[in-house]
């Protein structure tokens, strides 16, 4: 028996960059639209809501605009591209053999730390797309694509943040 | 003209292929590019590995340049074009809080994704809180609401904002991009490999000189070719587009017009494109006077733009030609629910005369309605401007004598506006425009 092969090496990343703007430029060439994730989230997220307590999905407004009354939530061009991208990273990923059943933490933190924080940066990540109207992808990739104003603003302080926490954070990483 | 219109779609099992491969496409470019691994994301932020901010912008270079340069050919119309609406200061907090997530977590949303499909239980366990995160957010913003919609400033790009042309923009951010990819490249030299700071190469690495050259040379060329005036672009948007300017269809009656602004339902807006003097002698009641070239940018335009779909707007001016040459330039903006006054002023004052001891028609032309001499200013004062309203409404009467009308106020008792027959022409269009995946 021989060893699983070890997962071919990266992109270069402007080589993946440059593959990623094309993709960005066919997507508002032909839907008019670029991509994202975050709205789709919040949309598969009010769609689950709406099983559990669809009066409370009814009342409360910013759900209510989603999934309202017999308003479908799942049908919705931005969960199409989250399945599709989750189909393309599946591929790509078996492809270049790098679908793994396993967990990436920084060498110094327990299982269990990465779990919590991986958790609570999500729930952080989630909260804020939604205040900034999108994600890393949908406001600081798309919006900064079209030139927006207000994603490149957006695109200044995810980075701004992320550097001025770091340091904070070292240990989760380093 | 790109891009196509997918409502035709909405609801089929194609709508869902077409976002389907978008995403495939999306996600294998992010899995390629080494998303999938936190900690390749994570040593972004301790200059180790400046591969998020390398994919990242080459990426948003690359479409900005292909944008430029197909809206550059005349193949796609940008009006049409999702652009991510500026709500300025929602914006800067959300993303300062995502920044904490993103070094806390290792992901974001999108790359989450790729993570998860290759079965990184990091990925799975981030992409559950993300799901928290924005449930917590739904059932919160209703508290601070004013917040989240303050500070729009609609759709406001970096062209507008330096006031120059989209190429020059586009050029200037490649630049810059290629600026920071070089010193993120020597960031990794000293943070990544541990080389003291005296020995770092200067040399960008071969892949950032090919990258680099291609996109400097396409956005140049990008950049002398420049973007097709509003008018040129409406002669290529194609047969539809022409079809009302053909048909006619795209010129009301103006006893449409006086019937649309009694409709309570609607707000009618008139915007007049004369000259100041002519404007004065005589405008319709509610219109505004504008200038035609103003009309197509900056504030003028937006306004336009932002309009509620309750809103239609008729341009007026001498006869029809200038309404129709903004109108076709607006069109070609992407301004919807705006017609032009069916033979402008002149027809107006033809369907409702003014007294006439105030104007008088010139002698006619065969077939244009005849222009008109005023005595004086009237602005909106004369019933003529007011189709819609009585005239007992207490119009001022200029024709009699101050001795019968001691105030100036009286009746035109014996004005009576004929009810003329029309073609109803105009048609609300609410559809509202693309959203983005993450809109």
């Amino acid at each position: 028996m021989s060893l699983p092969r070890p997962p071919r090496p990266y992109l270069n990343p402007y080589l993946a960059g440059t593959l990623l703007g094309a993709v960005l430029f066919a997507s508002f060439y032909v839907t008019g639209g670029g991509l994202g994730a975050s709205a789709a989230l919040s949309h598969i997220q009010t769609g689950l809501l709406d099983w559990i307590a669809p009066a409370h999905v009814d009342r409360t407004a910013y759900f209510a605009e989603m999934a309202g009354g017999n308003r479908n939530t799942w049908d919705y061009s931005g969960v199409y591209i989250l399945l599709g991208a989750l189909a393309g990273g599946l591929v790509s990923g078996l492809f270049n053999r790098r679908v793994k059943l396993e967990l990436r933490k920084g060498p110094n933190i327990t299982t269990a730390t990465r779990v919590v924080f991986a958790l609570l940066g999500g729930a952080i990540m989630g909260y804020g797309a939604r205040l900034a109207r999108g994600c890393t992808s949908g406001q600081a990739l798309s919006g900064g694509a079209v030139l927006s104003v207000g994603s490149w603003a957006f695109a200044l302080s995810i980075f701004a943040s992320g550097y001025a926490v770091a340091w904070f954070a070292r240990r989760l990483w380093n | 003209m790109a891009p196509y219109d997918l409502s035709s779609l909405s609801g089929t099992i194609a709508n869902a292929l077409v976002f389907g491969a978008v995403g495939f496409g999306f996600g294998a470019a992010l899995e390629l590019g080494g998303f999938g691994d936190t900690r390749k994301l994570a040593a972004q932020f301790y200059l180790k590995d400046m591969t998020v901010l390398k994919v990242m912008f080459t990426a948003i270079v690359v479409a900005a340049v292909l944008l430029a340069g197909a809206t550059g050919l005349g193949l796609l119309d940008m009006s049409r074009v999702w652009v991510n609406p500026t709500y300025l200061w929602p914006g800067v907090v959300g993303g300062l809080i995502m920044g904490v997530g993103f070094v806390l977590g290792g992901f974001c949303p999108g790359t989450t994704l790729v993570a998860t499909a290759t079965l990184k239980i990091d990925g799975m366990v981030f992409l559950l809180g993300a799901l928290i995160g924005v449930w917590l957010f739904g059932e919160t913003v209703g508290s601070y609401e004013n917040f989240f919609i303050s500070s729009n400033m609609g759709r406001f790009t970096l062209p507008e904002w330096f006031g120059l042309p989209v190429g020059v923009t586009v050029f200037l951010v490649v630049l810059i991009a290629l600026a920071l990819f070089w010193g993120g490249e020597l960031a990794e030299q000293v943070f990544g490999h541990g080389r003291p700071w005296a020995e770092v190469s200067l040399r960008p690495s071969r892949a950032l000189l090919a990258t680099g050259s291609a996109l400097l040379l396409v956005s140049v060329v990008v950049m002398a070719r420049g973007q097709p005036t509003p008018a040129q672009k409406f002669d290529l948007l194609g047969a539809e587009a022409r079809r009302p300017v053909e048909g006619r269809g795209l010129f009301v009656h103006p006893a449409e017009v006086v019937a649309l602004k009694q409709d309570l339902n609607l707000k009618v807006e008139l915007l007049d494109l004369r000259d100041e003097h002519d404007f004065n002698l005589f405008h319709v009641g509610g219109s505004r006077r504008v200038e035609a070239a103003a009309l197509t940018r900056g504030a003028r335009l937006n306004e336009l733009l932002a309009r509620p779909p309750s809103t239609v707007s008729f341009l007026i001016g001498h006869g029809e030609a200038g309404g129709l040459a903004a109108w076709k330039e607006l069109r070609a903006l992407g301004v919807g629910n705006l017609y032009v006054v069916e033979g402008g002023v002149e027809r107006w004052l033809e369907l409702y005369a003014p007294p006439a001891c105030v104007a008088e028609p010139l002698a006619a032309v065969e077939g244009i309605p005849p222009a008109w001499r005023f005595a004086f200013a009237t602005g909106a004062s004369l019933p003529a401007a007011w189709p819609e309203l009585p005239v007992s409404r207490g119009f001022r009467v200029p024709c009699q004598s101050p001795a019968s009308a001691p105030d100036g106020h009286g009746e035109h008792a014996d004005i009576r506006w004929p009810s003329y027959a029309f073609d109803k022409k105009v048609k609300l269009q609410t559809r509202t425009a693309v959203k983005g995946g993450c809109g």
